[in-house]
């Protein structure tokens, strides 16, 4: 009776272990389900892939429907990674376009960690709904740039606004991060809140 | 082989009695409690005045950070886990947990991951200062060194909630006496075993979402850094996942305990058994699908927000069929109101006003409001102290004559229920005020409009505090001694537990009673 009652334990206890793995399991599935998710639903600034933008060229051409009656400002910023010694910025700040019309800017970036940097941009664009819209046709941040020690670059992005964007939105913000792709963590996060503790103690 | 029991620590640290081990856990629980406890006593007193007197900005907040976690982690959870190991094998009539080596295991992991997580504060760089609910990028990029032991911390004590509900469901399904049907459990063991299924479906989701942080932190992926293609929105899914379900892990067996003690002192059969079990079951269910009603502000489209919103109005639904089902009960009853009664019909009481303020918040729209003030901050203070906290002492009360043979100090039970009750509304109602005028969460100073109803808070606070302590006293009195407890000490209660002599004995239901 003891016997059996072990074994239907046992049964019992392996079936529940299973249901614990795969929970964990599922805890890491819901990074590229949340990914496909938003991308399926061109929410949290994700349309298709983030670094292709929404269009290629070729299918951007037939959305090109120019808008001469409408006039959209277009913001551009620029960020860091936190780890990264770098001069990252856009080098016009806020533009006026008319949906339809291509237009290009450019980022400058300037590599100040004294050594060869693989760096990537990533784009975000702000209100998120808006970022099915807009069609980056060339821009830096399709590919991975390459930056000797002290090397300066101005980086192109032609892009266009579709016409298609809701009235309400007049303004969009275009923001890069760069990074750098081989990034290790050389932070001390230990040293950096003793020092956040001592600034405030000085305060 | 009467009531042969080992002596010395080695009864304690090798023990697989189900007894002792609720006993262990009970009372690391309390120790926890009142350790976490003393770190609101700090919180409190930094917001007794606006300005900055006691301690500083990130110390405030990790002490904030600190008595989330261990009150949510190292209290409620493990007192939850204590009363299971203490009666579900006394209330289906089986001799002992079906796992009783693994049970030895998944208690003594605790101590050491409850001293891990508290030894945080005194490492360089000080403990975590991000909140209960450790969102990313604030505990990843930006967290103290500290943080990778809290990691671990969180993933000891996954395991041993892990290990605890495994051995609770295959104790519930496999150990029943001939005769204890499913649908004839009492209560509390029903609540239990759908606690339990929750513990292991999201536990495992907060041992993923810590290891995310692990290695986003150490090893250079970026699950939640957005410089990486990652998302920090993502760990609040992730984390409200997992967080949901696990407010309902602490107040299901709280629904149980108070299933348990209405019927006896109402004298009357609980209203509704089979509605209440369904209830359990809907509320189970309903937690898994609403996690984002946390989130409401991180930028949601309008159809996942009225999503949400609705699934969580629902949950009012099963919850009102339970607090009607309790009402129902005592309707009509021969009511007394001993300390056990008290503490349970301030439960429906409370509870209820904690529900309330949770379906104002579920609605998107005011939830904008609402969101990260004190609104927040009395909301589940009201549903966690004056919901889990009272229906755990309410449930030390209705037992402890059971485990210890002697009864309580009445006198004093009633002072301690009337002290508390008085000073948690004391403590918790102004916040209300305070959130809905716009003081936000986790600051330690505050605009100066906010002041009297901060003192209020405190004095409400360092009271509630004090009386923990009597608290304390009267459950050390009635282990050392008191009148002598009956077998049946209440009047007719219903249960298995009854049945055998008081203090149970070590060994119970070595023979499987008849179920009738």
């Amino acid at each position: 009776m003891l016997n059996q009652q072990n074994k239907s334990h046992n049964k019992l206890v392996g079936k529940l272990l299973l249901v614990v793995v795969g929970m964990f399991g599922f805890g890491f599935a819901l990074a590229p389900m949340y990914e496909a998710f938003c991308n399926a639903f061109g929410i949290n600034g994700r349309f298709v892939d983030i670094q292709k933008g929404s269009y290629d060229a070729t299918v951007a051409t037939d959305k090109m429907q120019l808008d001469k009656d409408r006039t959209v400002t277009v913001q551009f910023t620029a960020s860091r990674n936190q780890n990264l010694q770098w001069e990252f910025r856009p080098m016009e700040t806020s533009i006026t376009v008319h949906p339809g019309e291509v237009r290009e800017v450019k980022y400058y970036a300037k590599n100040m960690t004294g050594k060869t940097v693989v760096a990537q941009a990533v784009p975000s664009i702000v209100p998120g709904q808006a970022s099915k819209y807009f069609n980056k046709m060339e821009c830096f941040c399709f590919t991975q740039q390459t930056f000797a020690p002290g090397e300066a670059k101005e980086m192109p992005l032609r892009f266009v606004v579709d016409s298609g964007l809701p009235k309400k939105i007049s303004t969009l913000t275009l923001a890069y991060t760069f990074f750098d792709t081989e990034r290790r963590k050389v932070k001390d996060s230990a040293k950096i809140e003793t020092n956040m503790r001592l600034a405030i103690k000085a305060r | 082989m009467s009531d042969h029991k080992p002596t010395g620590i080695t009864r304690w640290l090798f023990t697989t009695n189900h007894k002792d081990i609720g006993t262990l856990y009970l009372w690391f629980a309390f120790i926890m409690f009142l350790v976490g406890g003393a770190m609101a006593m700090v919180i409190r007193a930094e917001l007794m005045e606006p300005g900055m007197q006691v301690v500083d900005p990130l110390f405030f907040n990790s002490m904030t950070t600190m008595h989330g976690l261990i009150m949510v982690f190292g209290a409620v959870m493990p007192a939850m886990v204590g009363f299971a190991n203490w009666m579900v094998p006394m209330m289906i009539g089986a001799p002992d947990m079906a796992l009783p080596r693994m049970n030895n295991w998944s208690f003594w992991i605790l101590p050491f991951a409850g001293t891990m997580l508290v030894s945080t504060l005194f490492m360089e760089g000080g403990g975590p200062a991000f909140g209960w609910t450790f969102y990313a990028p604030l505990s990843t990029t930006f967290a103290p060194a500290s943080t990778d032991f809290f990691i671990f911390a969180v993933h000891m004590l996954g395991f041993s909630s892990i290990m605890g509900a495994i051995n609770i469901i295959a104790t519930i399904l496999n150990m029943r006496a001939p005769g204890m049907t499913l649908m004839k459990m009492p209560l509390f063991v029903w609540t239990w075993l759908i606690t339990a299924f929750l513990l292991i479906a999201v536990m495992p989701v907060l041992a993923g979402a810590v290891t995310m942080m692990l290695t986003d932190r150490n090893f250079g992926t970026s699950f939640f850094d957005a410089a990486g293609g990652g998302d920090p929105v993502l760990f609040q899914h992730v984390f409200w996942f997992f967080g949901h379900p696990e407010v309902y892990i602490m107040i299901l067996p709280a629904f149980g305990i108070v299933s348990q003690i209405i019927p006896t002192f109402a004298r009357k059969q609980l209203f509704g058994y089979a509605s209440m079990v369904y209830a359990t079951a809907a509320i189970a269910f309903l937690s898994f699908i609403v996690w984002a009603h946390h989130m409401f502000t991180v930028g949601m489209p309008v159809a996942g927000e009225l999503y949400f919103t609705y699934a969580t109005v629902m949950i009012a639904v099963p919850t009102a069929v339970k607090v009607f089902n309790w009402t129902a009960t005592m309707w009509k009853g021969s009511m007394t109101f001993e300390t056990p009664m008290l503490w349970a019909v301030a439960f429906v009481f409370l509870f209820t006003i904690g529900g309330f303020t949770g379906l104002m918040m579920g609605v998107a729209p005011a939830d904008f409001q609402y969101h990260d003030s004190y609104f927040i901050v009395a909301h589940f203070h009201y549903v966690l102290v004056t919901g889990a906290v009272f229906a755990i002492i309410a449930g030390i009360y209705y037992w402890i004559p059971k485990w210890t043979g002697n009864m309580y100090d009445e006198r004093l039970g009633k002072i301690h229920f009337w002290w508390s009750t008085i000073s948690v509304n004391v403590l918790f109602f102004p916040q209300h005020f305070l959130g809905l005028a716009g003081m936000p969460r986790r600051i330690p100073d505050y605009a100066v409009q906010f002041a009297e109803f901060n003192f209020m808070s405190s004095i409400g606070g360092f009271a509630f505090g004090a009386a923990q302590l009597l608290f304390l006293y009267i459950v050390i009195k009635c282990i050392r001694g008191g009148d002598k407890a009956t077998d049946t000490v209440w009047e007719n209660p219903e249960g298995l537990e009854w049945t055998i002599p008081s203090p149970a004995p070590y060994h119970t239901f070595e023979t499987a009673p008849k179920v009738k």
